[in-house]
């Protein structure tokens, strides 16, 4: 039983990792209906950064201030750079440059720091675990799934509450229709890039330090499941995201945890697949209507 | 008369170049990396080519290329290296065997819409991928070893030359043309009466097989196969070809991997960059030429001749001067 | 003009027809050998993982090699020549390795050192053995690398540095039976990696032989980065220690996040731990408790280890690992065999190395047996506080 209920929080606390991903992968597809490929090596850029704030001896608040401003202007350029002209064109053009982004990333940062595993420095988050009926949970597994909760609470505010969210809400509802009614989609779009690669790189940040390890490779993986995560809550919907993280994380869990573990990554697909036959929208999300 | 003679002067070319080569390769003048080399082009050919026509000539954007030849290299090896049997029984079962998960993929995903099977097919190609390093038949993460050693120039050339022969018959068929309808506008082929699932998967399994194709020469070359070799990273290769000569171009996807793949062996010392490089190459195209970098056209003796016909005249003009 | 016109396409389908002919003559054939040897120097080809999934593996060799190399050729080369190594990168894939042994040989190299991993060895195997060019792997511990269990035969051209993997498993085996009385162990194997699943494998049956017990079984894939529910799992089985014959990348993760599950046993492992990185990525203290085997020590007192190690820090201001060492080791061999061989000629080296007998290396003393692998001492080493500290060196039973 204890084993069970040990299983469930590995579960919990891998899957509010993929939710802190999926949240902003969720947030960009809801606006532009295009899978940003490249979102997982955002978080990767964020990590990079962060950690070299920390070499440099600044403190964790500093470093993911610092990481999250860089990010938030690289993902404008990105969307400014390689999706903008294409997404009206195509969708599967915008989808072949993202892919090229996420390659560029990748292979960019390879190139100018090569591909050794790093580490953030000893004592730049003081860990602490905790025991309680045979149960143990560590800090960073609390402060993983507080900052989800967090960012779902802030999203939900912006997207629902303030007039920027209400030009998002109608950008992706119809762009066409934005544009006649004064909305500056472009800019629309911009601010929703600015936001979503700021949270992916606390979401870097948070990975490099809970597992410890920073490498070029590193969000490619959790980006896919990310995407996953976001596929199975409903596309869009931000609430959706971090509720199929946590199933993804917590079934994965369970699969590797009950002998499966070679299986973890297939399944994962697996589950992508079936959502997409039998449930396309996602446990929340709902059909066409307000997709954020 | 005409069309034969365009026919007969490809024939004459495709069969100098094959003399040639293989008397390079013969007397030592083409060594041992660069038959590497070519024979690689030759398997790329016909990989691009097959990924072609289901992203370029149908519209369906596929990411399970990795996961086809995965299936076809396996199957193959098995006929030969675990029972013994020859080699084009291993071409006969490796393109079956990855045509029918061809259906069996097909069927179900492609409902879904783009991006959305991109995205399945990608974790279509991952799962083979983790179901082969389980199977211990197949030598699970250490792979498959001593597969016999088969491939030499004359099965890759003919192996090219019916790939490209059977795609073109096919796209220039009524089945193809079909194809084409249903990635103009599926719902209007529809509404003239074509079966677009049966189109869809019929392109698919097509392409599959090639791509099997591809797999049981790369098995019968390298004699090694382990899952590893075929992660989506490979997919991505393949689709920077396609992308490269561009979505819907036969020629093109054989100017895409020919340049790739020497490209690549040129930066075989730098490659990180190699892949800054495709990655540069992926997003140019798609940001400013989303039908691919040299777009839809075919490379035909039309436009040689066109282009013959400019330098006549350049040169015709010249000599007035 | 019809007639004229069906005539000519005749012919040239005759034509056609014809090369296709000659073609077909033409490639029963043999080629001829257009290969010169260069007068000044000896061209030796380095193919390892300089980047990809293995990438710091083989750097590291590359490191030792070009060390050695450089001081060699300080000294003066060998017979009077100097070595020149054409290093090239294989990317962590088959294809490649085999790709560039294709390119080292077309180039005229007299021997290939490398890949590191064993995969990649034996990719580039059947064009060295055709071509009758030696490879010296420094890394590859899988058996089959140099003996083909199907057929029963040497791989006459491949000789390893490195010992091999049942080796190793059979030493860690024996060390924790009888040493450290442990009897219920645990195996956690990356299954991705044939050199993980084979000393996993190997480990268990030596172990069980002695009378030990494997209570609990995992995997995991290299890519992973999550380890807590198989090490929760494998904890609910409680063995008295977790065998994880890994690399260091994983193992630092799989060691941390086990002490933060609270499991406290002690975990064992094999030279793919050998790293400065194992520390930077499980902490220093939770490393307590763990040991390993290698190939050799950086504590080792002795004198050619300690020189090697100086020569290292100063030319890549970096601690040697075990890769470094066994790359070092590999291109004194090579220079051994060519000073034996007499000549810079691929074959003869061959047979210089079948007879090499007590070459004296950082990573032990070094004979061949008659399946190509050496017979070496192997080290157990504990971790403790994050330093490295030789247990003692132990001989596999034969």
């Amino acid at each position: 039983m204890t084993d069970l209920l040990q299983q469930l929080l590995n579960g919990l606390s891998q899957g509010s990792i993929y939710a802190l991903i999926a949240v902003g992968y969720t947030m960009i597809y809801g606006i532009i209906q295009l899978i940003n490929f490249a979102h997982g090596d955002v978080i990767m850029v964020g990590a990079y950064v962060a950690l070299g704030c920390a070499l440099m001896g600044l403190g964790f608040i500093p470093s993911l201030a610092v990481a999250m401003l860089t990010c938030a202007i690289l993902g404008v350029i990105i969307e400014r750079v390689a999706y903008r002209r294409v997404r009206p064109v195509s969708r599967l053009a915008a989808l072949t440059s993202a892919i090229g982004v996420s390659l560029f990333l990748e292979y960019t940062m390879m190139y100018f720091l090569g591909a050794d595993i790093r580490t953030f420095p000893a004592g730049f988050f003081p860990e602490r675990t905790y025991s309680l009926w045979g149960i143990t949970i560590n800090n960073k597994d609390l402060l993983v799934l507080g900052t989800t909760l967090v960012l779902v609470i802030i999203l939900q505010y912006i997207i629902y509450r303030t007039r920027t969210g209400k030009a998002m809400r109608a950008v992706s509802f119809d762009g066409q229709a934005a544009q006649l009614m004064g909305v500056n989609v472009n800019s629309t779009v911009a601010i929703t890039f600015f936001i979503g690669s700021a949270m992916a790189a606390a979401a870097g940040l948070l990975y490099g330090i809970y597992f410890n390890t920073v490498q070029p490779l590193m969000g490619l993986m959790p980006g896919l499941k990310a995407f996953i995560a976001a596929v199975l809550g409903g596309i869009g919907s931000v609430p959706g995201a971090m509720l199929g993280g946590i199933l993804l994380g917590m079934t994965e869990s369970l699969v590797a945890g009950f002998g499966g573990s070679m299986y973890r990554d297939a399944v994962a697909f697996i589950i992508l697949i079936l959502v997409l036959l039998i449930r396309p929208t996602g446990l929340l999300g709902k059909g066409v209507q307000e997709k954020v | 008369m005409k069309k034969y003679l365009s026919t007969l002067i490809i024939c004459l070319v495709l069969a100098v170049f094959f003399v040639v080569v293989q008397l390079g390769i013969n007397n030592g003048f083409i060594t041992g990396y660069w038959v590497t080399n070519l024979y690689l082009v030759g398997i790329n050919v016909i990989l691009a080519s097959s990924l072609n026509l289901i992203n370029g000539f149908t519209g369906e954007f596929s990411l399970g290329h990795a996961g086809f030849m995965a299936v076809g290299a396996y199957s193959g090896a098995i006929i030969t290296a675990n029972l013994g049997l020859p080699f084009p029984l291993a071409v006969i079962v490796g393109m079956l065997a990855a045509g029918l998960t061809g259906v069996l993929v097909g069927l179900p995903t492609l409902r879904l819409r783009g991006d959305y099977l991109a995205i399945a097919t990608l974790g279509f190609g991952e799962i083979v991928r983790v179901v082969l390093m389980n199977i211990d038949y197949v030598g699970g993460a250490s792979g498959l070893r001593d597969i016999p050693f088969v491939v030499n120039w004359p099965i890759i050339f003919f192996s090219v030359v019916l790939s490209l022969l059977l795609i073109r018959n096919f796209i220039c068929s009524s089945h193809g043309r079909a194809c084409l309808s249903v990635r103009e506008n599926d719902l209007a082929a529809e509404m003239m009466g074509i079966n677009i699932t049966y189109y869809k998967v019929l392109a698919f399994v097509i392409g599959a097989a090639l791509a099997g194709l591809a797999g049981v020469l790369y098995a019968h070359y390298y004699t090694v196969l382990q899952p590893r070799d075929f992660s989506f990273m490979l997919t991505f290769d393949v689709l920077v070809m396609v992308m490269v000569g561009g979505l819907g171009s036969l020629t093109g996807s054989v100017v895409g991997a020919v340049l790739i793949t020497v490209a690549s062996a040129f930066l075989q010392s730098i490659p990180e960059l190699r892949m800054v490089i495709y990655a540069l190459l992926l997003i140019i195209s798609a940001v400013f030429r989303p039908q691919g970098l040299l777009g839809e056209k075919e490379v035909s003796l039309k436009i040689l001749q066109k282009l013959g016909g400019v330098f006549n005249g350049a040169v015709g003009s010249k000599q007035t001067h | 003009m019809k007639v004229f016109k069906k005539k000519g396409t005749a012919y040239v389908a005759l034509f056609t027809a014809l090369v296709f002919l000659f073609g077909v003559f033409a490639s029963g054939c043999g080629g001829g050998d257009t290969q010169t040897a260069d007068e000044d120097s000896i061209k030796v080809g380095v193919n390892f993982e300089l980047s990809g999934e293995v990438a710091t593996y083989g750097t590291s060799c590359k490191n030792g090699i070009m060390l050695a190399f450089e001081e060699v050729n300080e000294q003066g080369g060998v017979l009077g020549k100097k070595i020149e190594a054409l290093v090239q990168d294989n990317k962590s894939q088959n294809r490649e390795a085999r790709n560039i042994a294709e390119r080292l040989i077309s180039d005229g190299v007299v021997a290939i050192l490398g890949p590191a991993v064993t995969g990649a060895v034996q990719s580039e195997e059947p064009v060295a053995t055709a071509a009758k060019v030696p490879i010296l792997a420094p890394a590859a511990t899988a058996p089959e690398v140099t003996f083909d269990e199907k057929t029963n035969k040497v791989k006459d051209f491949v000789f390893r540095v490195c010992i091999i993997d049942p080796d190793q498993s059979q030493v860690m085996a024996n060390y924790i039976y009888d040493e450290l009385g442990l009897k219920n162990g645990a195996i956690m194997v990356d299954k991705n990696n044939d050199y993980s699943v084979g000393l996993g494998e190997t480990f268990k049956e030596f172990f069980t032989a002695k009378g030990g017990k494997i209570v609990a079984e995992e995997g995991f894939i290299s890519t992973d980065t999550a380890f807590k529910p198989q090490l929760t799992s494998i904890a609910a089985k409680k063995p008295d220690f977790i065998y994880v014959p890994a690399y260091y990348n994983q193992v630092g993760l799989i060691v941390k996040q086990a002490r933060e599950l609270g499991i406290d046993l002690p975990f064992m492992g094999a030279d793919g731990w050998d790293s400065p990185k194992l520390v930077e990525l499980a902490g220093a203290e939770n490393l307590n408790k763990c040991y390993f085997t290698n190939h050799y020590s950086v504590e080792d007192p002795s004198e050619r280890i300690q020189n090697f190690i100086k020569a290292y820090e100063e030319k890549y201001n970096a601690t040697p690992d075990a890769f470094a060492a066994l790359g070092y080791d590999t291109a004194y061999l090579l220079v051994e065999a060519i000073k034996q061989a007499g000549e810079a000629d691929s074959v003869k080296i061959q047979q210089a190395l079948e007879n090499i007998e007590g070459f004296e290396g950082v990573t032990g003393k070094l004979s061949y047996d008659e399946k190509h692998n050496p017979i070496k001492e192997i080290s157990i080493i504990e971790v403790v506080d994050g330093k490295q500290k030789l247990i003692k060196k132990m001989q596999p039973d034969k």
